[in-house]
This record gives C-alpha cells, sequence and structure tokens, in this order.
C-alpha cells in the first residue's frame, strides 16, 4: 500500500466511530471489487444504524428504543436534548433537569447503582458513565448499555451526536450542539472587555483542587476569553499548592459560594486582589451544579459564568503579578 | 524498676538521649528551613530573606502560607508521634497506633457529621451563620469524636488489660464508624469533597491559628506524658505489677488516654487523617533508645514531626505548583521504612 493510502487509513481509523465504515470506503475507493459489498453496508446502516459507544461497543438499532434508563446527570440531560426525555423510564438519582425527570425511579448513582432496581425496569437501552461500575453487571444480565466519557466539549458533542442516532435521527444531535455553540458565542460576547485576557482561578475543590485548562471547565473560560491560571500541562483538575494561587494573582476566582466565603480565612489568601476588590463569582449550589455538568447545559453554563463576569466590579486593572516568579 | 534498668542496659543502647536531642533537633530545623525554601515554584534558596522583609515580593508567601504551614506540619507530626508511643505504651502494643484505636475513625466521623449538618443547613434558608458555626465546629467535631471513638473502643474491650480485645474492639469500631461515615456522605453527597480531603491529610491550609492549636495541645499533653511516663515502664512489667507499685492505675491510665485523645483529635482535626506517623515513630526512636519510655516519648514526638514535616515539604515540591497528598507520602516513607527494619532485624517490641 502506498505511503498516501498507510496516511489515509491512519486518518480514518482515528476516528474511531467511523473506522469500519472508513474502510470499506478506502476498499471501494482503492477498486479492489468490494464495492458491492461497501454499498450494501452502507445502505443496511442507514437503515439499522449502528451506534459505538466510548468503550468501543456497537450497538445497532432497528427502531429506536422505548425504554432508556440514564446513569449519569449529564447523559440524561443529553438524552433529553436529543429529544429522548419521553422514552426515559429511570434515572441516577443526581440527574434533576429537565423538571420531567424528577418523578422518575432513583436508582442509585456512579458506585451504587441498583442492579435489581433497573432490570426491573426491563429497559431496552441504559446509558451509562464508563466509570459506572454496574456497566459489566448489567450487560452480563442482558441489558443493552452504552457507556460516555464526558471529560471536554468534544466528547460532549460525539455524545449527542450518538444519542441521536440511536434515535435515529442525526440532525438532532447537530440541532442541539448548535444550540449549544451559539450560547457559548453568546456568553463570550457578554463578557467586560475589561476582563477579556484576564487570569481566572477556578475552585472545584477546598484542598484546593482547581478546573485546569483541559477540563470541560477549562475550555469554556478559554471561549470566555479568559485565562487559566492553571495551565494544560497540569491536567484536568490538578492539586494546587495554595500559594500558587496567590502568586498568580487571579483576576477573577470562581467557586461555589460556601469555598469563596472561606477564601479569606485560608493562610495568606487575604493578600489576593480578586478577593479584595470582589471580583469573585460565588455560585449557589444550583448555578454551581449547573458549570460543573458537561452536557448540552454547556451553553447555559458559559451563560452563567458570563453574567457574573458581566456584574463583577471592573478592575482599574492593576496587571497583575504575571503568574510567572518574580524574584 | 530493677528488671526494667535491666532490661534497659541489656538492650545496648545505640545513642544516648543527648544525641538523639540533637540529632532530632537539628533535622526539625534543617527541614523547618527546607519548608520556608521549596513551594510552588520549586527550590528558592533565597526566599529566607523574604520571610525578615515586609515589603519583599515574596513575603505574604514565605511568612503567611510556607512558615505556618512548615511549623504546623511538625506540630501535627510531633502529636500523632507522641500520641502513637503513648498507645504503644499504654496498651502494650507495638502494633496500637492512633488509628488502630478508632480515635481516628471517630474524629473522622465527627467532622463529617459537620460537614453534613453544615451542607443541609446550607441547602436551607440560614446557611451562613452554620457554615461559620461548622467550621469553628470541625476541631470540637474531630476531638469529641477522638474521644469517642476510643471510649467506645475501651468499652467493647472491657478496658485495656486485654491486648487482643482491645486490638479487635479497636478494628470493629474504626470499621463500624467508616461504614456510618459511608452512610452519611451517600445521604449527603455534599459532604464528600470536605472528607476526601481529611481523609488523604491536607497540610496545605495550615495558618498560624492552626499552629497555635497544635502548639497548644502539644503544650498540654507533652509534659503531662513526660510526667506519667513511669506509668508507662511499669506497665511494662504488666497490670498485676504496676499495682503491686503502688501505681493508682484507673486514674493514671484514664490521665494517659485523655492525652492520647487530646493529641490525636487536635492533629487530626487540623490536618487530616494522616496515615503511619504515629505507628512509625515509636519504632523508629526504640531501634536507636531502647529502655525506658521519658525520654524516648518525647523523641517519638520529635520523630513524628521530622517525618510528617519532611512529607509535606516533599508533597509540595515533586510536582510544584501541583500537590501530592500529605497522607500518601507518610505511609510510603514511614511503611518503607518499617518494611526494611523488619526485613533487616525484626521490630523491637
Amino acid at each position: 500500500m502506498s505511503g498516501g493510502a498507510a496516511r489515509w487509513l491512519e486518518r480514518w481509523s482515528r476516528r474511531g466511530r467511523r473506522a469500519a465504515a472508513g474502510f470499506v470506503l478506502l476498499a471501494a475507493l482503492a477498486g479492489l471489487g468490494l464495492a458491492q459489498a461497501a454499498q450494501t453496508d452502507l445502505r443496511a446502516e442507514s437503515v439499522n444504524p449502528s451506534v459505538r459507544d466510548d468503550r468501543g461497543h456497537s450497538l445497532r438499532f432497528d427502531a429506536p428504543p422505548q425504554r432508556v434508563v440514564t446513569l449519569l446527570p449529564s447523559l440524561t440531560e443529553a438524552w433529553c436534548a436529543v429529544g429522548g426525555c419521553a422514552r426515559l423510564v429511570g434515572t441516577d438519582r443526581y440527574s434533576n433537569w429537565p423538571a420531567s425527570v424528577l418523578d422518575l425511579p432513583k436508582l442509585g448513582g456512579l458506585d451504587d447503582a441498583q442492579v435489581e432496581g433497573i432490570v426491573a425496569l426491563r429497559p431496552d437501552l441504559v446509558l451509562a458513565a464508563r466509570s459506572t461500575r454496574a456497566v459489566g453487571r448489567l450487560e452480563a444480565l442482558g441489558l443493552r448499555v452504552l457507556a460516555f466519557d464526558s471529560d471536554n466539549h468534544a466528547q460532549v458533542r460525539a455524545t449527542l451526536f450518538a444519542l441521536a442516532r440511536v434515535l435515529g435521527d442525526e440532525a438532532r444531535g447537530a440541532a442541539a450542539w448548535q444550540a449549544t455553540q451559539a450560547q457559548m458565542a453568546q456568553a463570550a460576547q457578554r463578557v467586560p472587555a475589561a476582563l477579556r485576557g484576564g487570569s481566572v482561578y477556578f475552585e472545584v475543590d477546598a484542598s484546593p483542587y482547581a478546573a485546569g485548562a483541559a477540563s470541560f471547565l477549562g475550555q469554556t473560560l478559554h471561549l470566555l476569553q479568559l485565562r487559566n491560571i492553571a495551565g494544560p500541562a497540569l491536567g484536568p483538575f490538578p492539586k494546587l499548592n495554595p500559594e500558587f494561587v496567590l502568586r498568580a494573582q487571579p483576576q477573577v476566582v470562581m467557586a461555589a459560594a460556601r469555598n469563596t466565603r472561606q477564601m479569606p480565612k485560608r493562610p495568606g489568601w487575604g493578600a489576593l486582589q480578586a478577593l479584595q476588590q470582589g471580583r469573585v463569582c460565588a455560585f449557589d449550589a444550583d448555578t454551581y451544579e449547573l458549570v460543573t455538568r458537561p452536557g448540552p447545559r454547556l451553553g447555559e453554563a458559559a451563560l452563567a459564568l458570563a453574567d457574573c463576569l458581566a456584574q463583577l466590579p471592573l478592575p482599574g486593572l492593576p496587571q497583575a503579578t504575571p503568574a510567572g516568579p518574580a524574584r | 524498676m530493677s528488671l526494667l534498668a535491666a532490661s534497659a542496659a541489656t538492650a545496648r543502647p545505640r545513642t544516648t538521649p543527648r544525641r538523639m536531642a540533637w540529632v532530632l533537633g537539628g533535622l526539625s530545623l534543617l527541614g523547618l528551613l527546607a519548608g520556608l525554601m521549596s513551594g510552588s515554584e520549586g527550590w528558592q534558596l533565597d526566599a529566607l530573606s523574604a520571610l525578615w522583609q515586609p515589603g519583599h515580593d515574596w513575603h505574604t508567601v514565605v511568612a503567611q502560607i510556607r512558615a505556618p504551614r512548615s511549623l504546623g506540619a511538625w506540630l501535627a507530626g510531633a502529636l500523632l508521634g507522641l500520641a502513637g508511643a503513648v498507645a504503644q505504651g499504654l496498651f502494650r502494643n507495638p502494633l496500637a497506633d492512633p488509628f488502630l484505636l478508632g480515635s481516628a475513625a471517630g474524629a473522622s466521623l465527627g467532622v463529617v457529621l459537620v460537614l453534613a449538618a453544615a451542607a443541609l443547613a446550607a441547602a436551607g434558608s440560614s446557611g451562613a451563620w452554620l457554615g461559620e458555626v461548622a467550621e469553628a465546629g470541625v476541631v470540637a467535631a474531630a476531638f469529641a469524636g477522638a474521644l469517642g471513638g476510643m471510649a467506645l473502643t475501651l468499652l467493647l474491650a472491657r478496658g485495656a488489660s486485654h491486648t487482643l480485645r482491645l486490638l479487635l474492639a479497636g478494628v470493629v469500631v474504626g470499621v463500624m464508624m467508616t461504614a456510618l461515615n459511608d452512610l452519611i456522605v451517600t445521604a449527603v453527597p455534599q459532604a464528600l469533597r470536605g472528607r476526601q480531603s481529611f481523609m488523604l491529610g491536607n497540610t496545605a491550609f495550615l495558618g498560624w491559628g492552626s499552629v497555635g492549636w497544635l502548639g497548644l495541645g502539644l503544650l498540654l499533653t507533652a509534659p503531662l506524658v513526660w510526667r506519667l511516663s513511669r506509668t508507662l515502664d511499669a506497665l511494662v512489667l504488666g497490670e498485676d505489677s504496676a499495682r503491686s507499685l503502688g501505681l493508682d492505675l484507673p486514674r493514671l491510665r484514664t490521665a494517659l488516654i485523655a492525652a492520647l485523645a487530646l493529641a490525636t483529635g487536635l492533629a487530626v482535626s487540623q490536618a487530616g487523617l494522616i496515615a503511619f506517623v504515629g505507628l512509625v515513630a515509636p519504632h523508629l526512636v526504640r531501634r536507636c533508645l531502647p529502655g525506658p519510655h521519658g525520654a524516648s516519648l518525647l523523641a517519638s514526638a520529635a520523630t513524628g514531626g521530622v517525618l510528617l514535616l519532611a512529607a509535606d515539604v516533599l508533597a509540595r515540591s515533586l510536582i510544584a505548583p501541583q500537590e501530592l497528598p500529605v497522607g500518601v507520602l507518610t505511609a510510603v516513607l514511614g511503611g518503607g521504612y518499617l518494611l526494611w527494619l523488619l526485613h533487616r532485624r525484626g521490630l523491637a517490641p
């Protein structure tokens, strides 16, 4: 095989979901006599779409599933965003959006999914996080499970497309993602000019753990034109040395209100200019839940972040000490 | 006492208390200096000068974060080392440490109860003031929990005379309290975050306030334990012999347990569950300084301090500006050294 074709093959095979179709397409283009079979395959796919999850497992759906259980709030939201809400028969205990899912049976969480309760609901599809412990058990019991990751925007998008495919209508995935993107663009517009390019510290845990640039939250903050003090090299949710935050002097601090209340009392943090000058986004429990949920409401979350930014006292921006050392 | 003196003589001391004090003092000083110099940007040799210059760029970092953090880590380690030495002497068991007797599990349960109550209150209307109460209450809850855990262990074991029964009771209380802990966290997931950092131990936010609490704890417990060290020496001979020496055992034992609970509760409330320091420090000391309690109790405290301080310095410098959980490092350092000791020559009981 020529080098060019090999590169093509490599690029295609990287796109996990379409790898099979890619192989078939390449073979057809190369004129290896498989054109007929390939066409048959593609035609069959459009009738009975096969959906591949983030584990690489494929399921074929002859008809859209009628009884669906979701075991992660962001998956519940994604499933509803592509129009599947009416088919839900149960969710995990934390799913609370849209309001219609509140009345459904609650089936535990990541570590303690109630296998018996799930099986009793006789679902024809279970949507779970890859880290859900019950996945193997549910499959062993004959249930069809799709498991997804949602660590970044690309995975949220891919999940929306995959779920729309389950429903036999990929356009819904595209529409849901476009709506999310439109909200994000709108949010970026709302960020005050004085804060654009400013640095931000987003705390996800008081230890302190930050939302780094590599996390989905970091990606949203990047879209809002903020510079994360926890750069991509530190990974998605690094445990930081508290003095690093103080040295970085972020222009904006974001965290749940229960954390921001404690911040001025932490050793040395009274000297954080963002705290002194009130450039703090202190989220109440509901908003914090919204912004930390990697699902189709990413756009709504971005708007919530932008709305907070718009209300902050604008800095005369004494250009804060750069994150680097100033020895 | 002649028996003890004889055993001390035959145990071939490897060092004198005076030399031990110099070594531990020197190591502590070195550790504190390292603590001032290591931070989010690796090692800075010139950071020391910032401590004395309020206008210096690094003054806040060094004076408000690194100094209390290093001192606090040493003090917390010292309290755990002291508690471990007392527990091993009191229960005549080299496996005893604050964690095996239910005090740490109790402290952890206390903290989680307060966190959960605060989370529930925050969900209601009157969140802010209850949050304040919760913060102040964590220290008290950890202390009360430590005391409660040990009391329950002693109750189940019907006193501290039967070692096997005592250890079993400690394990059961630990498991029960951990299970209760898990139950609360399942019901109130908001308390999970707080618990996570508590379980792994955290020295990152030790400020001057924490140093004050820990220092006060050491000032109260160390002299008390020093005074009661003769009781521990007598207990080596067994309870009957100790009684025949005229010791008021129930009263003395209560005082020792109170000191043990105070030390553990304070350390755990400020720095979380830090593994292994309390178990390893007395072993390290006994290896170098065999013989009666007394000097070795204080040496265990200093060794615990040095161990936790070293772990803290490593935790913040190994992958700066990120940090490792300090409890993981104490387990690796202390546990590794203990295994090496076991392999080399066995442990002195």
